[in-house]
């Protein structure tokens, strides 16, 4: 079973397509590596695959179910979250309520239970907010928690992205370079934090990274993009040993660590 | 005395109306980020609206107006707040997909287009001559009562209306706008339908409007094009909510109050003063909020009272 089936994604932007006919799939339960050189069109895949640009061609499905050209809010109802490249926080909201802001289904964000169903959202949100801080203590945020988020590190935005894509209870979450700008120490966590989430609560991930070590510690498959296209797919050792992939990074370090 | 005290009461009144005004503009613009310099039309719809419903069948020929169906205030004003959301809702619906400053230009237009409207279009309006003669609520109480329980009235809908205000800012819906404001991108991420929510703000802020504009042909007792001034409705309304604070609904409400104030006893002064010079002080009183309006964006762009920090 796979979790997400990409087939023969297409995007074009003018005269350029970012993606040219990219397949590949993300077994259901695995955390899946998304490598390749920049402009490769790894973040165009994940913006298409998500829901915030619709494909030229091509087929995107979640669980079986085709969701292709669905909108960000309908794939992430069925279960699909994703992170940014460059974090993306609410920057006037604390740290708490960038969590809790990302839950599915708050009776009290509709008109007009607001005004009415006072006693009902009080619950409502006593629940979320205790949610949110068990994340929040999972990803060692937990003294954040009131903070501006503006006021938190890059790597700790970094976590706090992933915290707000757990919080929407996700059942694939597509991570987009969890570890760039991140100290040793902090990419330690987050790897840590991927695979047991991975492993206790059965969550699929699609990560792109460039930290190809990282990748080979938590990735498997892993499908490397070029020019819009998938060249190379499987165990990490077999897409550093295909020439192709060499290629595709023309002179970067892709010799087994 | 008695005459200070109808003056303080009939100024309460007004910034009772500009409260609401205000209100409405921090739903849109300080909880949700939306441009709206279209208070004007959102107003008229709303003081029209009631002035139709409320005002007795127009009795001389001539003086012709649409509606008069003579209806009580309580029922007309509900419908005043709803033509307000109706409004809101075509251009919203428009307007909001396309980048923030588009709202900005379109509501522009509809202002404009509203004016002219009511200007033009006798059959409905009366065109100049307006629709006079809509009865003040609780004015049976008599002289001065009336205006004293006609100012209590206006403050109980404004307190009603920072109720509600206040209840939607701190619920999960007013979070939810928050997030929008901040990020729109991230908010389509954590599952937010941006369009939807902003919609749902544009036409809750608009409904305040039309309901500020309801209380104003009330206290007024006629609604001609005269009555609704661009100057006051709009441009003044966004001075209060910046010098109070925006994304603060006590902001709101400090902010009208207070350059309301301010407005009114400039008005004083400058017709205190002789001849030309009070024509002229007009002008150096519109000039004088402007420069104020930029003072306050240059050194203390959250206000008087910045957004309250959240939970």
């Amino acid at each position: 079973m796979n979790a997400l089936e990409v087939e023969g994604l297409v995007k074009r932007f003018g005269g350029l397509a970012a993606l040219d006919g990219a397949s590949f799939a993300v077994p259901a339960g695995s955390i899946t590596g998304l490598i390749g050189p920049n402009g490769a069109g790894k973040s165009t895949a994940f913006a298409t695959i998500a829901g915030f640009h619709r494909p030229d061609a091509g087929h995107v499905r979640l669980f079986g179910r085709e969701v292709t050209g669905e909108s960000p809010w309908a794939l992430h109802a069925a279960g699909l979250a994703r992170t940014f490249q460059i974090p993306r926080l609410f920057a006037r909201l604390t740290v708490r309520e960038n969590l809790m802001v990302a839950a599915r289904d708050q009776a009290g964000e509709r008109l007009p239970a607001p005004w009415f169903a006072r006693a009902r959202i009080a619950r409502e949100e006593a629940a979320l907010a205790a949610r949110a801080d068990a994340v929040l203590a999972r990803l060692n945020l937990a003294r954040h928690a009131d903070a501006p988020a503006s006021a938190l590190s890059g790597g700790q935005k970094k976590l706090v992205e992933l915290g707000r894509a757990l919080m929407s209870g996700a059942r694939v979450i597509l991570l987009d370079e969890p570890a760039a700008g991140v100290n040793r120490t902090l990419l330690r966590e987050i790897a840590a934090t991927i695979a047991r989430l991975n492993r206790e609560e059965g969550i699929t991930f699609l990560v792109i990274e460039h930290d190809l070590d990282l990748v080979a510690e938590l990735c498997t498959p892993v499908h490397c993009m070029a020019e819009g296209r998938v060249i190379a797919s499987g165990r990490m050792e077999e897409v550093r040993a295909d020439p192709m992939v060499a290629e595709a990074y023309l002179g970067m370090a892709i010799e087994p660590a | 005395m008695e005459a200070a005290l109808l003056y303080l009461a009939t100024m309460l009144t007004l910034a009772g109306v500009y409260a609401c005004l205000a209100l409405g503009l921090n739903l849109q613009w300080g909880l949700t980020g939306l441009m709206n310099f279209g208070g004007l039309g959102f107003l008229a719809i709303g003081a029209y609206t009631a002035a139709l419903l409320t005002a007795p069948e127009s009795a001389q020929p001539g003086a012709a107006h649409g509606g008069g169906f003579g209806w009580p205030w309580w029922a007309a004003w509900p419908l005043a707040a709803l033509a307000g959301a109706l409004l809101a809702l075509p251009v919203g619906a428009a307007a909001l997909r396309l980048r923030a400053d588009y709202l900005a230009i379109a509501t522009i237009g509809i202002g404009e287009i509203l004016r002219l409207v009511v200007r033009n279009e006798d059959w409905l309006t009366g065109g100049p001559l307006g629709v006079p003669g809509i009865p003040r609520p609780l004015e049976g109480l008599g002289e001065p009562a009336g205006q004293f329980a006609y100012l209590g009235l206006v403050l109980l809908v404004a307190a009603g209306l920072y109720a509600m205000a206040e209840a939607t800012a701190r619920s999960p819906f007013g979070r939810t706008l928050r997030a929008i404001r901040e990020d729109e991108e991230a908010a389509k991420a954590v599952g937010k339908n941006p369009g939807a929510f902003r919609l749902a703000a544009f036409a809750l802020g608009a409904a305040c409007m039309g309901l500020a504009g309801a209380m104003l042909a009330g206290f007024f007792k006629f609604m001609g094009p005269d009555a609704l001034d661009p100057v006051t409705a709009t441009f003044l309304v966004w001075v209060m909510l910046i010098a109070g604070g925006s994304g603060n609904n006590r902001g709101a409400v400090l902010g009208a109050v207070l350059v309301w104030a301010i407005w009114a006893a400039s008005d004083f002064l400058a017709a205190q003063l002789p001849g030309e010079a009070a024509t002229r002080a007009a002008y150096v009183r519109l000039f004088l909020i402007g420069l104020a309006l930029q003072l306050i964006l240059l050194h203390r762009p959250q206000g008087l009272l910045g957004e309250r920090p959240g939970r």
